[in-house]
């Protein structure tokens, strides 16, 4: 296993930037997931590690030392395809076994059956070694994919959204033995998503990518709790961020629209305009509560209900535990959680910590 | 009947029943269709049969009319087509026939006896269908590997000027063959490629090779570049993805795109004509040449072509799964 840099990547197809100055590393035996929506070039970041690309400038890095002249071959990687890339005219067996006979490792043959039976096992496709894979489900093929990046070790492995193909219960299920496999064998792993849950769930660290740039690295904590951008307060957390565009006026915060005000955090500098943004579980129903508004809509998801309140002309989603007995157009007071506010400047850039 | 839906079926389901879910509507058009297609290809055959027939059949059943369908079948255009003969003289005649009554002659030259000849030698009957196995041959395997080679790059690769290249080496089936052999014939002639086998293989090559570099490519465009790449990632060289991940999957193709080249290469007559007249002279001038041979052999033209037939249909018969798939092609989604 080694750690991976990269440093400064930028990658241009034709007139389209795909990456733009991107850095980051991803340190020995750690889950990085790389996080950002469709074309953000989280795909092109993997192929460029595993050297299915070039980049235009910058370099890769194994381990501190420079693999960019280096063939996929010499890098090492173990890449899981997003749409799997079974070699279709073999069995499951071969296709594990595929990785091992390369001529580049000259893995003895008793050895090369007992890591695959060991892959096998680890991911319960032992029943299935003489199948063909076009014969497999979906489920059945994304775990023979891994099992061709497990039977060997790999100085990182690289897996390009390997659930999304799979249906919900089936990505939950192998999301854990994903996470468990990682831990328990400390593999550095690069594993880009879409997916927020995903990233949250399973990331030591994620790096959050937006068209071709890296807005943000850190925990899930970080990425969560402290936000850098607008645009990474509303990937991640389910439902989504409330943001509002806010004056400030008399060291009290107005949210536009609305009748709802908050004192200005003394502990920063605030410009006039600003956007506030409120997690949904921060915003708590009470009797008692300073502020009040109408229920418009309410979405019992068993353990939790999403209550979206109007106050004024803005609607805020609140998240409460249990379910609800909050009717429809009934008036609901609630605190909002002063110190776990966000604040962004008008380019979408957080204020203070 | 009521506790199916709670039970199930109390027998196992061991036959399926969604025949009576094919309208009796739909199974007539389909047998309507079946005969149409029966019947289109006994038509097809009808010449197949004929030169058949023709083969086995003696001078006499050849030319009466109305032709004969059923006839004793005779070997004497097999016997026509393998030897040279001469009109025997009267003396000759005579000893020959002597030595047939004791049984001492044999059959080939008891049927030249019978039309009043004496074999004198073995025609070069054989020797053309040889020329025509090692040229059409050679010339298929050379189209194809390079036609291979070239097709990954085009579809793989960015070739600077793809689109006209690939254009540029498609505007070579443009011109008619014909119109090139004068040319072709001087260009031979000055290189001391006339008549020469490595001449011919060139040729059929070079003229092949338009087709298989197009067919290819769309074989290989299908499959998806993602294979070679998990290869790469998994320790293999390009060389290596291509041979092991790509070759497997681009059989059918391979297998289409090669019968096309050897049909081709084995039909081809105006070059042949033209560019050979002896030692690399390949099969269709000859046969087409006994023509012009005094009597009219016709047997001997059918057991030609008869024989000329064969190894292609052996390709095609072997091939034919491959070819299936390989003619449809791009009809069939995978």
């Amino acid at each position: 296993m080694s750690s991976v840099e990269l440093q400064h990547i930028t990658k241009k197809f034709r007139t389209v930037t795909a990456l733009n100055d991107v850095s980051f590393t991803v340190k020995n035996r750690e889950f990085f997931v790389l996080l950002g929506p469709t074309g953000a070039g989280k795909t092109t970041t993997l192929r460029i590690i595993a050297a299915l690309l070039h980049q235009d400038s910058g370099s890769v890095l194994f381990d501190g030392e420079s693999v960019d002249d280096w063939t996929p071959a010499d890098r090492d990687v173990a890449f899981v395809f997003q749409q799997y890339s079974l070699y279709p005219t073999m069995t499951v067996y071969d296709n594990l076994a595929f990785p091992l006979r390369s001529p580049m490792r000259k893995t003895p043959g008793p050895e090369i059956k007992e890591k695959v039976q060991r892959a096998a096992e680890i991911l319960h496709i032992g029943h299935l070694l003489d199948r063909k894979t076009a014969n497999l489900s979906g489920g059945e093929m994304q775990r023979v994919a891994i099992g061709r990046a497990i039977v060997r070790e790999p100085r990182i492995f690289l897996m390009d959204e390997p659930l999304s193909n799979l249906d919900a219960k089936l990505r939950e299920s192998l999301r854990v033995e994903l996470q468990h496999m990682q831990k328990t064998q400390g593999n550095t792993t690069l594993f880009v998503t879409h997916d927020q849950i995903e990233a949250l769930t399973m990331a030591d660290r994620i790096g959050v990518l937006n068209e071709g740039r890296i807005v943000q690295v850190g925990t899930p904590n970080d990425i969560y709790d402290r936000p850098a951008t607008t645009f990474v307060a509303q990937l991640v957390g389910s439902p989504r961020i409330n943001l509002f565009d806010a004056r400030v006026e008399d060291s009290q915060l107005w949210l536009v629209g609305s009748k709802i005000s908050v004192p200005c955090p003394t502990d920063r500098t605030m410009p006039a305009t600003v956007q506030v943004g409120i997690r949904p579980e921060d915003i708590q129903p009470d009797p008692k509560g300073k502020f009040s508004g109408e229920v418009i809509l309410t979405e019992p998801l068993g353990v939790e209900t999403i209550l979206h309140i109007r106050s004024g002309e803005q609607v805020l989603t609140s998240l409460i535990p249990g379910i609800s007995s909050m009717r429809l157009h009934d008036t609901v007071h609630f605190n909002i959680l002063r110190d776990r506010l966000h604040y962004f400047d008008d380019s979408g850039k957080r204020i203070g910590q | 009947m009521s506790d199916f839906y709670e039970t199930g079926p109390s027998k196992p389901v061991t036959e399926s029943i969604r025949v009576d879910k094919v309208s009796p509507k739909a199974r007539r058009m389909h047998n309507i269709r079946a005969i149409v297609v029966v019947i289109l290809a006994i038509l097809m055959l009808i010449p197949i049969l004929v030169m058949t027939q023709t083969a086995f059949k003696t001078r006499a059943d050849v030319v009466s009319v109305p032709p004969t369908i059923v006839f004793k079948p005779s070997l004497e255009g097999f016997v026509f087509l393998f030897t040279e003969r001469a009109i025997a003289p009267p003396g000759r005649i005579k000893a020959l026939q002597e030595a047939a009554e004791t049984g001492d002659l044999s059959l080939f030259d008891r049927v030249a006896l019978n039309s009043g000849q004496e074999i004198t030698g073995l025609s070069d009957y054989v020797g053309r269908l040889t020329n025509s196995l090692i040229i059409a041959g050679l010339s298929t395997v050379f189209a194809v590997v390079l036609g291979l080679f070239a097709a990954y790059a085009f579809s793989r690769f960015p070739v600077a000027g793809k689109d006209d290249l690939m254009f540029f080496i498609l505007s070579t089936r443009m011109l008619p063959a014909v119109v090139v052999t004068i040319p072709l014939f001087i260009m031979y002639r000055q290189l001391g490629m006339h008549d020469t086998h490595i001449g011919m293989i060139l040729l059929y090559t070079v003229f092949n090779l338009s087709l298989s570099v197009w067919l290819l490519k769309g074989f290989i465009d299908e499959i998806p570049i993602e294979y070679e790449e998990a290869a790469l990632v998994d320790g293999y060289t390009r060389m290596q993805a291509f041979y092991k991940i790509v070759l497997p999957q681009a059989i059918t193709g391979i297998a289409a795109t090669a019968v096309f080249c050897l049909i081709f290469a084995w039909n081809e007559y105006a070059f042949a004509l033209m560019l050979t007249s002896d030692t690399a002279r390949t099969a269709p001038p000859s046969i087409a040449t006994m023509l012009g041979r005094g009597g009219i052999e016709w047997s001997a033209i059918a057991a030609g072509s008869l024989g000329f037939l064969i190894p292609v249909a052996v390709v095609v018969f072997l091939l034919r799964n491959y070819l299936l798939r390989g003619v449809t092609f791009g009809a069939i989604r995978q």
